[in-house]
Formats: structure tokens, C-alpha cells, sequence
């Protein structure tokens, strides 16, 4: 979604006092570093809202309008807590000057088993970025943790005629089946795309 | 926990047994309590905080001690909802200086602190600990002292902080003399928390509820009990201004309907139907 609808919709959502906030931290943003401070208290200014996604979503306005360079955005994962981590991978899509940079941030969520890092790691970045094998990877970790399909961006076009991507789920499919279990409906589904002619 | 009626937890930063050698140590243990901890607790219902500090027992280790010096940049943190254990063990000048720098910490940030007293010369424990507290910049209405017991509970009422007594199966307290205490100290009980662990030691998570039963069985009210196991501890951690008791739904969310603002999808109001405070 686009940033401009993005802060309209959070602005809908935040009480008076949450919105003071916002728009003084956005100022600060553009400008000076105190910003990262807010970045880091986003939760509890947003709190009395009760809305799960108000924290990320507003930590998601902070960095695009503080535009990070790598090594800052590297320190705010690694020094984050889970939800700041989600709010850079979030992110990654709206900072159009990050390029492949930020791949390890990417990967290191992946190796998480926080099912929500792991959803927010595999969004319009990932499907531009990972390569063939840590695309198919991140595509089984989302089936084998229960992140569901519709979270990964772009998965059609990437699985499309992925024949090593087939050979995967199909022997994730049959470990299931031989150990008398079921294997996810989205497995089905990416699989239909796999085969070269369109599904 | 859930199922025993346990709806939030504060998980304070302690000693693990084994004792850490280097800063690090401390920065993935203080990680896991911002990252996988809360998002355990969430999956099994639970809203999830914590305490951070460089704890008294390893305050003596030099090669600890750079973990003061990063410890600003977690007690930023939304999830940090006091500083924490911090006390004394064995009453060293390197406890003292720990404990003061941490007390000042706490001021710095807006945050209580969570304050262990020892298990060894407990009331002279208790009473440096509340000379070093008296010449802090925090308040006494913004520190914990924790682990009391019957030879130390009239100081520290007498000091004005909040009183707090860990309930384990063997050691500290139990919920006999705890419902003792409580009937002794009724004019305090708007300040009396208690808690339990599960830690390196003999300990037990339900012992919290076990007061809870031990107080209704002593003719104490459900509203009393309220006061001690949920109010009070709302109380107390809600003086950071950080506690939040929604429990995140931890369901990775693939739908495109409904409220979602970051998938642009229609905006309607919150969802969660939510009493402040409970
Ligand atoms: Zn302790």
C-alpha cells in the first residue's frame, strides 16, 4: 500500500494525544536522530488506541520519513525488539533507496520462529531481492510454521514454472502423508503454479 | 498459566544459575525478553513485560559490568516496565555502586525499580538498601522491594515502597504466612504484590494462584484477592506508563478484509473489545 493511505489510515485510528505524538515525531524525523527514540516508545503512545497494527504501522511512517541508511537500519533491527524488527522488515518495501542491502535482515527473520517476523520478512522486498533458493526456502518456512501464502508478495509470478520449488513441497507433501499427517491447503495452491503452463 | 488463570506476566532479569562471563551474554538474554519471550507468552493468551538490569550477584563479575553502560538503550524499550532485579546479594562495594547507578537509571527513564533484597543479613540487607534508595533520585512510591518476609516486612512498610513477597515451594515465603502477613498488614494491602517464579531454583509459576485459594480459604474477599494478584501489580508496573494487557494475536493475519491498516484494507474502529486494567 502506498505511505500517503498508510498515514491516513493510522491517523483515522490515533486518540488526540497519539496524534500530537505522531506528528512531532515525524517532524523530528525529517531532521534530527531523536526520532529513534520514538521509534522505540511507538507502543505505548499508541496503546490507548488498541489497535495491534497502530505500532507498526506508525513505526513504518518514522522510517520512511527518516530515510535510515544501511548501517543505521542494520542497528535498529539488531538493537530491536521483535516488534521493531517487524517494522524495518515492514518497511523495506517504502524505502526506495535500500537495494539488496538489507537481504540479511531479511534472512535472519527467516531463521526466526516468530511466525510474525517470519510473515513480515517475506513481503514486496523478499519477492524483488532473495534468490532462487532462499525464496523456495522462505516460501516452505511460511507452510511449515502456518504464515499463510496470501503474506508472500508476489508468490504467483515467483512460483511460476519453479520445477525445484515443486520437487520441494512435493516431498515436504509426501513426509506429511507418510507420517499420517495433513500438509496445508496453500501447498496445493503454490503448487498449481509450479507447472510451466499457466494453472 | 493460562488455564490457572494467569493473564499477564512481568518477567524480571535475573541470575540463571550459571553465571555469564561476558556483556553479551546479557544483550542476547535481554533480547530474548524483547523478542521470542513475549511472543511465547502471546501465543498461550499471556501479555508479556519485563525488568531489566544487571542483577547483584553478577554486579561483582568486572567483566559484566559494560552491561550498565548499554543498558539505556533497552530500557527505552516498550516492553520494559521496571528496572530490575537490581539489590543486594552480598553487600560489596561493587553492589553498592551497581545498585546506585541503576536506582538513577530507573529516575532517568520514568521507570520503577524492582529491588531485590538478600537472602543472607537480611534486615541489614534491607536497611542499606533503603539508605541507598533514600539518596537515589526515585521516590520510595516507585521502588519494589522484593522477597520480604516477616523479619523485614515492618521497615519496609515503614519506608513507604511497595512491598513484594516471592512465593516459592521451599524458600522466601509461602501462602500460609503469606495470608498471615496480609491479615497483619491489612492497612497496606493497596501496596502488597506478590509473586512466584520459575527459575534456576525449586520454584512453582502457580504459587500466585496458590495465595489466591489460601486467601479465599482464610475468608478473604474475591475483590481482596483482586487487589493483591491484579490490581496492585497493574498498579505498580502501569507507573512506567508502558503496560499493556491487550494480548497480541500472534495468527499471522493473510486476510484482506476486515480492519487491517496495513494491508489498506476498509478502516473500521478497533476490534478488541478490551477493559483497561483487567
Ligand atoms: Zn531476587
Amino acid at each position: 500500500m502506498l505511505i500517503a493511505d498508510l498515514r491516513t489510515a493510522v491517523r483515522d485510528h490515533l486518540d488526540d494525544d497519539a496524534t500530537a505524538w505522531l506528528d512531532r515525531a515525524l517532524t523530528e524525523a525529517a531532521t534530527t536522530p531523536r526520532w529513534e527514540a520514538d521509534f522505540a516508545a511507538a507502543a505505548r503512545h499508541c496503546r490507548r488506541s488498541h489497535h495491534p497494527e497502530l505500532a507498526d504501522a506508525t513505526r513504518i511512517l518514522l522510517l520512511h520519513t527518516a530515510r535510515p541508511d544501511m548501517p543505521t537500519l542494520t542497528r535498529l533491527y539488531a538493537h530491536g525488539t521483535a516488534a521493531e524488527r517487524r517494522a524495518v522488515l515492514l518497511a523495506l518495501a517504502h524505502l526506495e533507496d535500500v537495494g539488496p542491502d538489507a537481504l540479511p535482515l531479511v534472512e535472519d527473520a527467516l531463521r526466526t520462529n516468530d511466525t510474525r517476523l517470519v510473515a513480515a520478512a517475506v513481503g514486496p522486498y523478499a519477492a524483488r531481492h532473495l534468490d532462487a533458493h532462499g525464496w523456495r526456502q522462505a516460501v516452505l518456512k511460511c507452510l511449515f510454521t502456518g504464515v499463510p501464502l496470501d503474506v508472500v508478495a508476489d508468490w504467483p509470478a515467483r512460483a511460476r514454472g519453479d520445477a525445484e520449488l515443486a520437487r520441494i513441497l512435493t516431498d515436504y507433501a509426501r513426509e506429511r502423508t507418510a507420517s499420517g499427517r495433513d500438509f496445508p491447503a496453500d501447498l496445493t495452491r503454490v503448487l498449481a503454479h509450479t507447472t510451466p503452463e499457466e494453472p | 498459566m493460562y488455564v490457572a488463570g494467569v493473564r499477564a506476566l512481568v518477567e524480571p532479569s535475573f541470575w540463571l544459575g550459571q553465571p555469564r562471563t561476558s556483556p553479551a551474554s546479557f544483550y542476547d538474554y535481554f533480547d530474548a525478553l524483547l523478542g521470542w519471550e513475549p511472543f511465547r507468552a502471546a501465543q498461550h493468551g499471556i501479555a508479556h513485560h519485563c525488568t531489566l538490569a544487571l542483577n547483584p550477584k553478577e554486579a561483582n563479575d568486572p567483566r559484566c559490568l559494560p552491561v550498565l553502560d548499554e543498558l539505556p538503550r533497552y530500557l527505552v524499550k516498550d516492553g520494559v516496565v521496571a528496572v530490575g532485579e537490581i539489590g543486594y546479594d552480598a553487600m560489596t562495594p561493587a553492589e553498592d555502586t551497581a545498585l546506585s547507578a541503576q536506582l538513577q537509571l530507573a529516575a532517568d527513564h520514568g521507570l520503577p525499580a524492582l529491588v531485590h533484597t538478600p537472602h543472607r543479613d537480611k534486615a541489614a540487607g534491607l536497611a542499606r538498601t533503603l539508605d541507598v534508595v533514600h539518596e537515589s533520585a526515585l521516590p520510595t512510591d516507585r521502588v519494589l522491594l522484593d522477597h520480604l518476609n516477616e523479619t523485614t516486612v515492618r521497615a519496609a512498610t515503614d519506608s513507604g515502597c511497595w512491598l513484594g513477597f516471592s512465593i516459592y515451594p521451599d524458600t522466601k515465603m509461602d501462602p500460609d504466612r503469606m495470608v498471615r502477613v496480609l491479615r497483619e498488614y491489612a492497612s497496606e494491602r493497596d501496596r502488597i504484590l506478590v509473586n512466584s517464579a520459575a527459575d534456576w531454583g525449586r520454584s512453582d509459576p502457580l504459587k500466585t494462584r496458590h495465595v489466591g485459594e489460601a486467601m479465599l480459604a482464610a475468608g478473604f474477599t474475591d475483590d481482596d484477592v483482586d487487589q493483591v494478584l491484579w490490581r496492585n501489580p497493574v498498579a505498580f508496573y502501569g507507573l512506567s506508563g508502558r503496560l499493556d494487557l491487550d494480548v497480541e494475536d500472534t495468527t499471522p493475519q493473510a486476510t484482506h478484509e476486515g480492519n487491517s491498516i496495513l494491508r489498506g484494507a476498509p478502516v473500521t474502529t478497533a476490534t478488541r473489545a478490551t477493559e483497561e486494567g483487567r
